[in-house]
């Protein structure tokens, strides 16, 4: 079991991916806002998304998890 | 001289030259570890060390060959370099009194010979038994780190890290210019993983603790990452490519290259200011095919920093990343940024800027890691630097971001902008939510509101218009970025005899 984390304070945009979802290292899970900027969030690992721990409109800070991956 | 004589000497030689027991060969082996003369020979041309002095060092106590480290001198693609390469089958490449004086000599004698120094690091540290003779005294291993920061800029200095470099040790890679760690053996540590567990509590694996990884991503002690040994050679080849002998001389030129083909600028830089894209995209289209050299790549992504050819002359580039974190500048990136620019500015490689900055973060976190201070720093070192310099402002460049990115103030030989260009205190959506703040929330009508907060976005956007900034002459010129490689060739060609003294007096008072 792995957290992918928010690598920057900001509000989550939106989540690309869904419980069930098979993503690979690099893919893009989640977008940010963040300084008024699109911050794109890339898995830094391989896995099935087991759980999805925020919602378009959060505010998260740095290193807060964001999904977790089997 | 007799044959006697002549026997005595050949094989106390090839004592020396053997090394440590031949248990302690096999233990690098299972490391994957080269032994430390077969680490010189690949990294001299042909092989060949031109000269190697003190090999009888310690020779009367036995087991000692050459007291745990070769000092030489070769050549690196045809120029001289100094080299310190510890032995660790040598007593793990402990330091004595003699390994110590060794280690000072071969500073002493790239400093007179003004020729690079490398440091080939893999050493447990100080021999405790001779502490006495080794640490404290005038040319003590105190002096290594003090003749490493009056070396420092003079002539470059690497650190080509294959083991531990612990405790005190650990001030070697940190006085280096750039730090070149293998993956899964080199490691950096004041307090190993056992002391910590002793003195504070802390248990925690060596890699965690102070691994190579963890150095080139989180700490920022490491600039490169190498998998093997032999990787971690070519890499200091490589990166002596760029640098000249000393601070006296230009870089070495090589053969212009086209650069690598691909999406043309004007498509790879999205109009819309908030939109991520990638700059090393964009970088790839200006500079020689293949001959972008990162350093730092793993650390503090969203600041790019790394040496080129353009036109086959050297230049050091520092890209802000919009991909990662927005591009936005961190504690982290200000380091990775001032360090880089002083680095290039030592040695004559001239700096190009290429600024899509949206400003330094703000909030509580990085203002209690102290932002200000180390924005401070690189907006400094981008001061002081009076190597050719050119600032390219691609998209946005709000606030000090502008400054840490060569902005027009900062001395830069030119300001050009891409037609995508904004500059200004802050982007359209901020600078309307504060000036408007009050207003806004008065209006009560939801259609209303958006119709004036567009209106205001508009009105702002035209204050900020890049052809005004040229009108106004704040900045020097408007570029196609289709034709900003061939701009930036001759703009470099014509600054190359820049001379300039920032300010007279002993040093600065630099913000830390």
């Amino acid at each position: 079991m792995k957290n992918i984390q928010s690598n920057m304070t900001g509000t989550v945009l939106n989540i690309l991916v869904a419980k069930g979802d098979q993503v690979k290292a690099g893919d893009q899970i989640a977008m940010l806002e963040s300084m008024k900027m699109e911050i794109p969030i890339e898995s830094t690992e391989d896995g099935v998304v087991s759980d999805v721990k925020v919602n378009a409109g959060d505010f998260v800070n740095e290193g807060d998890p964001l999904i977790t991956l089997e | 001289m007799t044959t006697k004589q002549q026997t005595l000497l050949k094989e106390s030689l090839d004592r020396i030259k053997a090394g440590g027991a031949p248990k302690y060969h096999e233990k690098l082996k299972k490391q994957s570890k080269m032994f430390v003369r077969d680490r010189l020979v690949k990294l001299f041309d042909d092989g060949r060390f031109k000269l190697e002095d003190g090999r009888f060092a310690n020779f009367k106590a036995g087991d000692l060959p050459a007291d745990g480290v070769v000092t030489a001198v070769g050549k690196v693609d045809g120029r001289t370099v100094c080299v310190m390469a510890n032995d660790s089958t040598v007593k793990a490449g402990s330091w004595g009194a003699r390994t110590v004086e060794k280690i000072i000599r071969i500073q002493e004698t790239a400093e007179k010979l003004k020729v690079p120094l490398l440091y080939l690091v893999d050493s447990a540290g100080a021999r405790i038994t001779d502490q006495l003779e080794m640490f404290p005294n005038r040319r003590g291993a105190g002096r290594i780190f003090y003749n490493q920061v009056k070396l420092s800029g003079m002539i470059p200095q690497i650190c080509l890290l294959f083991g531990p470099s612990a405790a005190g040790g650990a001030y070697i890679p940190a006085f280096c210019d750039a730090v070149i760690m293998v993956e899964n053996n080199a490691s950096m540590y004041l307090g190993s993983p056992r002391m910590a567990e002793k003195v504070i509590g802390e248990k925690v694996t060596l890699e965690e603790m102070g691994g190579a990884k963890m150095h080139c991503t989180t700490s920022g002690c490491g600039d490169i990452l190498a998998r093997t040994e032999e990787e971690a050679i070519e890499k200091a080849q490589q990166y002596l490519t760029y640098f000249p002998a000393n601070f006296e001389k230009k870089p070495p030129e090589q053969e212009a290259i086209p650069p690598k083909e691909g999406r043309p600028i004007s498509e790879i830089v999205p109009e819309h200011q908030n939109a991520p894209f990638d700059m090393y995209e964009l970088i790839g289209r200006l500079v020689d095919n293949d001959s972008f050299f990162e350093v730092k790549k793993l650390f503090a992504g969203e600041l790019i920093t790394g040496f080129a050819r353009l036109n086959g002359k050297a230049i050091g580039i520092i890209a802000n990343q919009p991909k990662v974190k927005g591009g936005v500048l961190f504690v982290d990136s200000a380091d990775k940024g001032a360090k880089f620019i002083q680095l290039c500015d030592a040695f004559q490689i001239p700096l190009l800027f290429l600024a899509d900055v949206p400003g330094f973060m703000i909030g509580t976190k990085v203002e209690r890691a102290g932002i200000i201070r180390h924005g401070a720093k690189l907006i400094a070192a981008v001061s002081q630097a009076t190597v050719p310099k050119i600032s390219v402002i691609v998209r946005k460049a709000y606030g000090a971001g502008l400054y840490a990115m060569a902005g027009p103030a900062f001395e830069p030989d030119c300001c050009i902008a891409l037609p995508t260009a904004q500059i200004a205190v802050m982007g359209p959506e901020a600078a309307v939510n504060a000036v408007y703040s009050n207003k806004i929330q008065a209006i009560e009508d939801p259609k209303e509101r958006i119709k004036f907060v567009q209106e205001k976005h508009q009105e702002y956007k035209e204050t900020i218009d890049i052809y005004k900034l040229a009108s106004e002459l704040i900045i020097d010129d408007i570029v196609d970025g289709d034709e900003l490689r061939e701009v930036l060739i001759d703009r470099f060609d014509v600054y190359s005899s820049k001379e300039m003294v920032f300010s007279k007096r002993k040093h600065p008072v630099y913000p830390v």
